[in-house]
C-alpha cells in the first residue's frame, strides 16, 4: 500500500505532506471554513470568510496590486501604526507618566531590559509612519485618486495625518529629558498666540467683561493644552492620556471608516 | 576642499537655497520630458549620495546628520527625491501614450487578478522588508536621551519635532499667531478642500503630468518646496538663535545676525513722508491694513476679472474664491520671505500692542 500512495503522488516532499494532513484535521478547519485557496471558489471562499483580510475586494484592478502605482505607502502606514500599537503597549509596562519617574523608566528601559529595542522601534516606527503617511497622500495626489467619488477618504485622510502628527508630538514629551520638555515647549508656545482664545493672541483682550479678562496665561488655549501654564506635571499626564488611549482610538476609528471607503468607492482607484 | 564647502554654506543661505528649490520645481516641470529617464533617476540619486557620503567626511556635518532624530530627515530625503522623480516618470510615460492614443499605462493593466495570492503575498512580502529595516534600524541607532527635564536650563536652539520644522522656520517671517495657528489651519482646511475645489475630471486614478498641469504644480510647490524644505532648512541649517549656519559650518553660539529690519509704516510715515509715526496705532498701520484687505479682499476680484477669468468659468464663483483665498494665503510665505529679503520689512501690519502682527 505504502508503495502504491508512493507511485501517485511521488513529488510530495515530507513538508507538503505534513501540511495536506495539517489542513486536513477538525482543529484546522474548524478555524478555516474552506479549503486550501487553489482553486476559484476557494480563493473567494478565503477572502470572505476571513475578518482580517474581508477588508479587501475578492478580486482587483491589476494596477492596484502593482507596486509602481501605489508604492504601498498606505499599506505600510497601516503597518507601522499596528507595530507601533504592539511596541507601544509593551513600553506602557514599565513607564509611569509622573515627574518622578518618567525620566528613570526610560533609562531603566535602556540599561535594564535585555536586548531591548522597543523604544527604538517605537521611535523609528513613530517616524518612519509620519513620512509614508505624507508619501501616501503625496501618491495619492499623484494618481489624482481623491477625485470624485474618493473626495471624503481624502478629507478622512487628511484629519488622520493631522492625527499622526499629534500623536507623534504627543508621544515626543514622554521620555521627560531635555529634548522632550522643549520641543514641546517651542510647539505649545503657539497655543498662546491663538486668536481669541491665546492670551497673546490677536482679539483675546475684546473678551473681557468690563475691566475683567476673559482669557489670561490660565485659561487659554495653552493652558488647555498644557494643564498648567508650562509644560510640567498636568502636561505630562495629558499627553500620556491622549497619546496613549484618546488618538489612538480616534485614529483606529478613522482607519476603519477609511478603509471600507476605499473599498466601497470602488477599490484602489484606476482609469475609468 | 575648504573652497567647495564654502560654496555649499554659501548655497545653504536661506535665500539661495529657497530660490533654487522654486528653480529646481520650475526644471522638473519644465524639462519633465529629460527628466524622466532611468540615467537622469541614478545620476540624481549618485549624487545625492555622493553629496551625505564626502559631507559626512566634515565634523560639523557629520554632527548634525547623524542626531538621531535628524536620520529621517536624511531618509525624507532621499525618498522624497526618488517619488517625486518616479511618479513625474510615471506622468511623463502615460502622458506620451495618452499622446498616441493609447490610454495610461494603468488602463491596460486594468484587468482583475485574485486577492489571494497576488496581493496579500505583496503585503506579506512589503511588511516583512518593514519590519527588517525597522529592526535593523533600531538596533544600529539608539533612541536619543539627553539631561533629564530641566527647565531652569533652555537649550539652544530649542527646536520643535522634526516635521514641525517648517512652521517654525516660519516663524522668521510671521508671529506665532499667524505661523503657528491660521496658517497651520489653512494648511489643513485647504488639503481637505482640494477634492472640491478641484473640479478638472480627467487625471483620475492614473498618473499624469499633462492633463493636471496646474493642480499637480501648486500641489508640488506646497508639498514639496514650502513643506518639506524648509523642514531639511529648520533641520539643518538653523543653529543657535535660529541663525542661519552653512551645512559645513561650526554652531557658532556667538554668531551675531545684524537685525535691521523695518516696519512699513515706518516705511510708509517716516522715510516717504518724513513725518513722525502717528500715535493711534490704527492710523500708524492703516497703510499695512489697506494692503491687506487689498490682498485678500481687492485681488481675488481684480484677479477674476483677467489672469484668472478661464478659471472663473470652469470652476463657478463660489469654488473659485475659496480657491484663490488658499492660493493666496499659501502665496503670502514666499511674498513675505521676498519682502523680508528685499525690503528688510518686518511687518506689514505691526500692533504689538493688540498682538496683530502681519
Ligand atoms: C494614518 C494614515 C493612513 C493609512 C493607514 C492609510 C491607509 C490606506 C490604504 C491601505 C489605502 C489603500 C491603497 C494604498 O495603499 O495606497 C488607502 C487609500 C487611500 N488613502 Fe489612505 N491612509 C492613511 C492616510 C491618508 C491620507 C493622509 C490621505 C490623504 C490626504 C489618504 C487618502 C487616501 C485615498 C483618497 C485613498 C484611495 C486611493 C485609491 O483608491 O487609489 N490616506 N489608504
Amino acid at each position: 500500500m505504502a508503495t502504491e500512495t508512493k507511485t501517485i503522488r511521488p513529488q510530495e516532499s515530507p513538508a507538503t505532506r505534513f501540511w495536506n494532513w495539517l489542513t486536513e484535521t477538525q482543529v484546522w478547519k474548524s478555524v478555516f471554513r474552506h479549503e486550501r485557496p487553489n482553486t476559484d471558489r476557494n480563493r473567494v471562499l478565503v477572502m470572505l470568510s476571513n475578518i482580517f483580510l474581508h477588508l479587501h475586494p475578492v478580486r482587483i484592478r491589476k494596477s492596484g496590486v502593482k507596486l509602481r502605482y501605489t508604492w504601498c505607502m498606505g499599506g505600510l502606514s497601516f503597518f507601522l501604526f499596528l507595530s507601533l500599537t504592539f511596541t507601544g503597549l509593551l513600553l506602557m509596562f514599565y513607564y509611569r507618566p509622573t515627574l518622578e519617574y518618567a525620566y528613570n523608566d526610560i533609562v531603566g528601559l535602556r540599561e535594564h531590559v535585555p536586548l531591548g529595542i522597543m523604544r527604538e522601534m517605537h521611535r523609528w516606527g513613530a517616524h518612519a509612519m509620519v513620512i509614508t503617511v505624507w508619501l501616501h497622500m503625496f501618491r495619492v495626489f499623484m494618481t489624482g485618486s481623491y477625485k470624485p467619488p474618493r473626495e471624503f477618504n481624502w478629507s478622512v485622510g487628511v484629519i488622520m495625518l493631522v492625527l499622526t502628527l499629534l500623536l507623534s508630538f504627543t508621544g515626543y514629551l514622554l521620555p521627560w529629558d531635555q529634548l522632550a520638555i522643549w520641543a514641546i515647549t517651542v510647539g505649545s508656545n503657539m497655543a498662546r498666540a491663538t486668536p481669541f482664545l491665546g492670551h497673546e493672541g490677536p482679539g483675546a483682550a475684546l473678551l473681557a467683561l468690563g475691566d475683567v479678562k476673559l482669557i489670561h496665561a490660565a485659561d487659554d488655549a495653552r493652558f488647555a493644552l498644557l494643564g498648567g501654564t508650562f509644560v510640567g506635571e498636568g502636561a505630562l499626564l495629558r499627553f500620556y492620556v491622549l497619546h496613549c488611549v484618546g488618538l489612538p482610538l480616534g485614529i483606529a476609528v478613522l482607519m476603519a471608516v477609511h478603509f471600507w471607503r476605499v473599498r466601497k468607492d470602488g477599490g484602489i482607484s484606476g482609469p475609468m | 576642499m575648504d573652497f567647495i564647502k564654502g560654496i555649499f554654506n554659501a548655497v545653504a543661505d536661506p535665500r539661495v537655497y529657497f530660490l533654487l528649490m522654486v528653480l529646481a520645481l520650475v526644471g522638473l516641470v519644465w524639462k519633465r520630458e529629460s527628466i524622466a529617464s532611468n540615467a537622469f533617476g541614478y545620476g540624481a540619486l549618485g549624487v545625492f549620495t555622493l553629496f551625505f557620503a564626502l559631507g559626512g567626511l566634515d565634523p560639523n556635518f557629520r554632527l548634525i546628520i547623524t542626531k538621531p532624530d535628524n536620520v529621517p530627515i536624511v531618509g525624507l530625503i532621499f525618498l522624497l527625491v526618488f517619488f517625486v522623480w518616479y511618479s513625474m516618470k510615471q506622468a511623463v510615460v502615460n502622458d506620451r501614450r495618452i499622446a498616441k492614443g493609447e490610454g495610461p499605462e494603468e488602463a491596460a493593466e486594468s484587468d482583475r487578478v485574485w486577492v489571494w495570492p497576488d496581493l496579500v503575498y505583496t503585503e506579506l512580502i512589503s511588511l516583512i522588508v518593514c519590519s527588517i529595516v525597522l529592526i535593523v534600524w533600531s538596533i544600529v541607532l539608539k533612541a536619543p536621551l539627553e539631561q533629564p527635564a530641566n527647565r531652569a536650563v533652555t537649550p539652544n536652539p530649542s527646536k520643535a519635532p522634526w516635521y514641525f520644522l517648517g512652521l517654525q522656520e516660519m516663524l522668521v517671517y510671521f508671529d506665532p499667531w499667524l505661523a503657528g495657528v491660521v496658517l497651520p489651519g489653512l494648511i489643513i482646511v485647504g488639503l481637505i478642500a482640494i477634492p472640491y475645489i478641484d473640479t478638472n475630471k480627467k487625471g483620475n486614478g492614473y498618473y499624469t503630468f499633462n492633463e493636471r498641469k496646474v493642480e499637480i504644480t501648486l500641489f508640488l510647490f506646497g508639498f514639496v518646496v514650502l513643506w518639506c524644505s524648509l523642514i531639511v532648512l529648520g533641520t539643518f541649517l538653523r543653529g543657535p538663535n535660529w541663525n542661519f549656519f552653512g551645512p559645513f559650518e561650526y554652531w557658532d553660539l556667538h554668531k551675531l545676525e545684524a537685525l535691521t529690519n523695518v516696519n512699513l509704516s515706518e516705511y510708509f510715515w517716516v522715510r516717504a513722508l518724513g513725518q513722525p509715526l502717528p500715535t493711534n496705532y490704527f492710523l500708524r498701520e492703516l497703510p499695512g491694513i489697506v494692503l491687506v484687505l487689498l490682498y485678500v479682499g481687492a485681488l481675488p476680484v481684480l484677479l477674476s476679472k483677467k489672469l484668472f477669468k478661464t478659471y472663473v468659468d470652469k470652476l463657478g464663483a463660489p469654488r473659485y474664491y475659496v480657491t484663490v483665498f488658499l492660493f493666496l494665503m499659501m502665496m503670502a510665505l514666499p511674498i513675505k520671505m521676498l519682502l523680508r529679503w528685499i525690503f528688510n520689512l518686518k511687518y506689514i501690519v505691526g500692533i504689538p500692542e493688540i498682538f496683530f502682527n502681519i
